[in-house]
């Protein structure tokens, strides 16, 4: 398999008045050509943060990569030029926004904005850029691609505007899409929707997908692995089986818990008590030390080390670790 | 469309028939009349004249009388000037007035959003802080006062531009500074604040996502969007350059329809304060219903005609 993107110890800030928001603190991840992973945790842990750094969008001040690498194809994007990084912007790394209804220019045409990052990127014509235009919107399913074109996003609705931007996302046939909460905004059937479109497209791309969402429904649907974020660093990433069958972080079990199934009951829905740690001041240790059922003396100490469980499978906890796991067996046999 | 312009017409008329009406009023009840400090006047030559201008009829005949020379668009003599009619009058001095008006809009327009955009740009750089303060001035500082210091300043003291008339592209330079800058200073800010909003906008970082260069996005995709705000104030911009014309007018000494209006206040020569009012308020009438058509022209989600449904 080959490795088209590579991040490693991402670390990004913002500065504001109040301080400086330590909003990703090392994080560590790859994407393999064709698959999916899916990025996943709480509002405010930092998914967006990453995406945007690494398409380098964060808005530049406050936001600052102050630390790590995130190697495209052996290129590092947080050394490269914002001209260079031009050329990558919706040529090889495109991008997809949470709201479809106001990602798209209100006074602008679905074609004109369809075309204009093919014209940008590639040697082509109006007239082929227009064909290449038609056959994605047919692609997204869109009817009437013809007539649709000449039309202004007003008159089209939210699920139909997110397949526009799939469109525009994909047109130069990108290597990477990163989507943000794509379908956060939209009903749950249209959600259902623009999911089998991403499969479907997939299989016919061959797209590497970054997918990032707080719904795990949406997740155990297209995700090939699964990343878990909490308070700006990845806890625990496995493929989506480790993930849904053998999570071993226990924000992730707490994660999975919290998920609405068909097959339980309501009550048994059970939400994460407290709120994450602040990121102006983030806490050495763990940072789920407050919330976690099995925290230990060690834990908000030290931050625990990287337990490798199978090959795919990793995770940031003291109860993975060897010693960890003595401190624990040690407080237990002491009570 | 049509159905959409024959309402707007009407409306338009009506509005007209009520500024002619209350003018009218306005007119008639500020005391005094065209004869009264005239030298030599003994009470029957006041009174034939009188008569001659109807002005001994009851004041709703008057008004009819005036009702019909705005149909017929033709508003008599002037009483004060007896060799002109209202019409001689204004084809003599509205070209000048449309072309002081004219050239100050423009240059106020493509000034004030040029400065806005940069300022945007440049946001709390220092272009941004000096263009704001010389918006901050321009907005609050009354156009005679600035054209009465930009006299003093060029024409007087540094004695490079001419103090007053309108007859060589030279003698335009003060006027319409004094009569632009106000304009140009509101543009500048409104242009500023919503440019900075749409930056901020989704469909901007979708389109900086799509690797577009920051000139296209700026022009392409942020501009129109930002202007909007600015399109729906050019109404009352244009209301403000027409009456400033007025007051320039008579400062820079511009032989325009605003030296005559002044006058035939002053005088009350009632045909051609009519005559004027009328027609500059026709006039501002049709700019403001311009001003829709380009905002309908910009805007797609705004249609001057139908209803579009979503699908
Ligand atoms: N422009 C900014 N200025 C200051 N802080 C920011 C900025 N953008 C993001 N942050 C901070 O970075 C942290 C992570 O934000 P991010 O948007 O990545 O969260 P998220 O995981 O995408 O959440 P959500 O699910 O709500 O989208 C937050 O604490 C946020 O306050
Ligand atoms: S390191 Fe400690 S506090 Fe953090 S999740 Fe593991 S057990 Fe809980
Ligand atoms: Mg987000």
């Amino acid at each position: 398999m080959e490795k088209i993107l590579n991040v490693k110890d991402l670390h990004v800030s913002f500065k504001t008045y109040g301080g400086e928001v330590q909003a990703v603190r090392g994080v560590d991840f790859h994407l393999e050509k064709g698959e999916t992973l899916a990025i996943v945790g709480e509002s405010g842990c930092g998914k967006s943060v990453t995406s945007n750094s690494i398409m380098r969008l964060i808005p530049s001040p406050p936001g600052k990569i102050t630390k790590g690498s995130i190697s495209y194809r052996g290129q590092d994007l947080t050394q490269a030029t914002e001209k260079q990084m031009r050329k990558i912007r919706g040529l090889d790394i495109s991008m997809i926004f949470q709201d479809p209804m106001t990602a798209l220019n209100p006074t602008l045409t679905i074609g004109s904005q369809l075309i204009e990052g093919l014209l940008q990127h590639k040697p082509v014509s109006k007239k082929e850029a227009k064909l290449k235009a038609l056959r994605m919107m047919d692609l997204v399913g869109i009817p009437n691609p013809e007539e649709r074109m000449k039309q202004y996003p007003h008159q089209f609705s939210g699920g139909m505007r997110q397949r526009i931007v799939i469109a525009m996302a994909l047109i130069c046939d990108p290597d990477l899409l990163i989507a943000d909460e794509p379908t956060t905004a939209l009903d749950v059937t249209i959600q259902a929707q623009i999911l089998e479109l991403f499969e479907r497209i997939q299989e016919k791309t061959g797209v590497s997908i970054i997918l990032i969402t707080h719904d795990l429904g949406v997740v155990a649907k297209i995700a090939d692995r699964i990343a878990v974020m909490y308070a700006g660093k990845i806890i625990e990433v496995g493929t989506k089986r480790e993930i849904f069958y053998n999570p071993q972080h226990p924000y992730t079990q707490g994660l999975l818990k919290s998920v609405p199934r068909l097959d339980l009951r309501e009550d048994t829905l059970i939400p994460i008590e407290g709120t994450p740690p602040d990121l102006f001041a983030p806490p050495e240790g763990c940072p789920f030390t407050a919330r976690c059922p099995f925290a230990m003396e060690v834990c908000d100490k030290i931050y625990p080390f990287h337990s490798k469980l199978t090959a795919t499978h990793n995770v940031e906890c003291w109860l993975q670790d060897e010693r960890g796991k003595r401190v624990a067996a040690s407080a237990i046999a002491s009570k | 469309m049509l159905q959409y312009i024959v309402k707007r017409f009407l409306m338009m008329i009506i509005t007209l028939l009520i500024i002619v009406t209350l003018t009218f009023i306005l007119m008639h009840s500020v005391p005094g009349s065209p004869f009264n400090e005239e030298r030599g006047t003994n009470a029957t030559i006041q009174a034939n004249l009188e008569a001659h201008y109807h002005l001994d009829e009851p004041l709703y005949v008057q008004y009819f009388i005036y009702l019909k020379s705005i149909v017929t668009f033709d508003f008599g003599p002037s009483i004060k000037q007896p060799t002109s009619s209202v019409n001689d009058l204004l084809s003599r001095g509205f070209p000048i007035s449309l072309e002081l008006g004219l050239v100050s809009i423009t240059v106020a327009i493509i000034s004030g959003i040029l400065l806005g955009i940069i300022a945007a740009l440049r946001h709390n750089g220092m272009i941004d802080y000096i263009a704001m303060t010389i918006a901050v001035l321009g907005i609050s500082i009354p156009n005679f006062i600035l054209a009465t210091q930009l006299i003093q300043t060029f024409a007087v003291y540094f004695k490079i531009l001419p103090a007053a008339t309108w007859s060589s592209p030279m003698h335009m330079i003060l006027p319409t500074l004094a009569l632009a800058t106000g304009p140009m200073a509101i543009i500048a800010r409104l242009t500023r604040s919503s440019m900075l909003e749409v930056l901020t906008q989704d469909y901007i970082k979708m389109a900086k996502a799509k690797g577009l260069s920051p000139v296209k996005i700026v022009f392409k995709h942020a501009l129109k969007n930002a202007l909007m705000p600015v399109v729906t104030i050019l109404g009352t911009l244009l209301a403000g350059i027409l009456t400033g014309t007025f007051v320039l007018e008579q400062i820079f000494a511009i032989p325009g329809m605003g030296k005559y209006f002044v006058e035939s206040i002053n005088t009350r020569d009632y045909p051609v304060i009519m005559g004027t009012t009328v027609f500059y308020s026709a006039f501002l009438i049709l700019m403001l219903f311009l001003v829709d058509v380009v905002y309908g022209l910009l805007d797609p989600r705004i249609k001057l005609h139908t209803k579009e449904g979503e699908s």
